[in-house]
């Protein structure tokens, strides 16, 4: 019983990062209409900026995440500018070949810069414990910190989106651009401010990863940034609520495959239930069939 | 017409040509629409009526030739400025935010209005179309297809246009509707919109119009008073049916 629900806190912990990063993920290609591989590095990006926030510049640790975030926001519109947007009427396929490449200079700077020797993450959130069912069941602060973040960025994203003329921009443009431009959004800015949001959450899950597992190296981001861009499909790729719930249940997939059925399998599991799932519903589980235009 | 300040036309379009790839869709068409004027442009399905209204939005850019908004070239100002200069398009299709309620569509149509004004225009679009009002919440996708045609229209009002484009509003509705819409447009019409409509139903179309261009394989092939156009044998046999 123990077992069970410490594999569950894990679980929900680690799907909370994938939720994080598949949100970005899926707003992208929802808005954009491309597969951002680049993602997942800037996670690794953000951990390095934490890191080095606390350990060089001696900043308090949510000055840290704060410096982070703001660094690898600039950094996701940037590469959008630079990278992305000269493509916009290119092919979908040129596109995904840039984002890869932009990928593995963003591994290379970071090799670069901070060397490939890894570095020991220090965390960022308050050091306690929480013991439950007679100190059997431990919960680290940073599991509490990680699920806390995920919640407050979900309820505040989708009121964004629902609420906010900006985030209504963005489900426009995400469903007719040429009809969003006629309405006198522009479509580079909406792009741009998907790009930064995106970035922002992945520092924020960059840094509460890193806090849980602490290693970090020039290619820490990919795995996981991989597995967020599964869960996004999983979840139903283009989706709000598809990304958190792909990312909490790819999760929960991860460690319970890895305890009750074998801890090599653990990454095949994962995407083993992605095919399977995409057998039976292509569109994901929360994605919306592709309607007919009348 | 009156000489002077007041004869520099809303809209002119000067010898554009427009291609798709290597389809040379638009091949030289010149038109312009005066203020207050409703302007209509006719012709046979694949003619070029949406490209021509496309490239006046921004939409498509032309090889050559210009667009000027009173007075003012459009050659650098981009699709989604257009629109802040006084011009709207109701594109062929309709083209609404099928996921969205009515209320954000027309919410989004207002994108180029300052906030202070939404309530208004709000308001102003819900006493053209009654039936939008009762549908606020609905979702766009959901709802029949005269209203969508509605929404379609009235989120083009929602940008206080004083040149409002229609490209085909009349498209698959029952003539119930069809005459719904166009005593719509006499409404906007006489409230001092400029209007500039694209229909394949050309007898309804002239009826309404002061002038009219009938286009052809990308271009003009005649032009003048939506009257004699009407009484024309070549434009009754071509367009009207007898
Ligand atoms: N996206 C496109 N790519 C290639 N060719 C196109 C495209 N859109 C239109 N065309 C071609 O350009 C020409 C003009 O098309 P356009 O849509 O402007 O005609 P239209 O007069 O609006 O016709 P309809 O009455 O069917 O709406 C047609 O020959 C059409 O096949
Ligand atoms: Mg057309």
């Amino acid at each position: 019983m123990v077992y069970f629900l410490s594999n569950l806190v894990n679980g929900i912990t680690l799907g909370s990062v994938y939720a994080m990063i598949a949100l970005g993920y899926s707003m992208v290609y929802g808005i954009a209409k491309m597969l951002n591989f680049a993602h997942g590095d800037v996670i690794m990006v953000g951990a390095y900026v934490c890191f080095c926030a606390v350990q060089y510049w001696n900043l308090p640790p949510a000055a840290a995440v704060l410096v982070s975030m703001i660094v690898s926001t600039l950094l996701g519109v940037l590469i959008e500018g630079l990278a992305y947007r000269p493509l916009r009427q290119a092919t979908s396929l040129a596109v995904l070949i840039t984002a890869i490449g932009v990928s593995y200079l963003l591994q290379n700077l970071a090799l670069l810069i901070w060397g490939a020797t890894p570095v020991i993450f220090s965390s960022v959130v308050p050091d306690f414990k929480v013991r439950l069912l007679g100190g059997d069941l431990i919960i680290t602060s940073a599991a509490i910190f990680t699920v806390l973040a995920a919640v407050a960025v979900m309820i505040a994203l989708t009121l964004f989106v629902s609420r906010s003329r900006t985030g209504k921009a963005m489900r426009a443009v995400s469903e007719d651009r040429g009809a969003a431009e006629l309405m006198g959004i522009s479509v580079n800015r909406t792009i741009s401010v998907t790009f930064a949001i995106g970035s922002a959450l992945a520092a924020v899950a960059g840094v509460l990863l890193c806090s849980t597992y602490p290693t970090l190296t020039p290619t820490t981001g990919s795995l996981p940034g991989i597995k967020a861009f599964t869960a996004a499909v999983f979840g139903g790729i283009g989706s709000i609520p598809g990304a958190m719930l792909g990312g909490l249940l790819l999760g929960l997939i991860e460690i319970f495959g890895r305890s009750y059925i074998s801890s090599e399998l653990g990454d095949a599991i994962v995407f083993a239930v992605l095919i399977i799932v995409l057998l039976v519903r292509p569109t994901g589980l929360l994605g919306k069939p592709i309607r007919e235009k009348v | 017409m009156s000489e002077g300040k007041e004869a520099r036309p809303m809209l002119e379009v000067n010898d554009i040509h427009v291609f798709y790839g290597a389809i040379h869709a638009i091949k030289g068409i010149s038109l312009k629409v005066d203020p207050g004027e409703i302007v209509t442009l006719i012709g046979a399905n694949g003619a070029g009526k949406s490209t021509t209204l496309n490239t006046i939005a921004g939409l498509l850019r032309p090889r050559s030739g210009s667009v000027l908004f009173e007075g003012e070239s459009l050659a650098h100002v981009p699709a989604s400025k257009t629109v802040f200069r006084g011009m709207a398009l109701c594109p062929e299709g309709r083209r609404i935010f099928q996921q969205m309620n009515v209320r954000d569509n027309l919410i989004m149509g207002g994108f180029s209005r300052p906030n202070a004004e939404l309530e208004g225009s709000l308001e102003n679009v819900y006493r053209y179309f009654p039936r939008l009002k009762e549908r606020e919440r609905q979702i766009a996708g959901t709802l029949s297809g005269g209203e969508q045609q509605m929404l379609a229209m009235a989120r083009a009002l929602m940008s206080k246009p004083k040149l409002m484009m229609l490209d085909e509003p009349s498209m698959g509705l029952a003539p119930i509707l069809v005459e719904q819409i166009f005593d719509i447009i006499r409404e906007l019409h006489a409230a001092g919109t400029t209007i500039l409509l694209v229909e394949q139903n050309a007898q309804m179309a002239l009826s309404i119009a002061d002038r009219a261009y009938v286009l052809e394989t990308g271009t003009i092939s005649m032009s003048g008073e939506a009257k004699a156009l009407l009484a024309d044998d070549s434009v009754r046999k071509a367009y009207l049916g007898n």
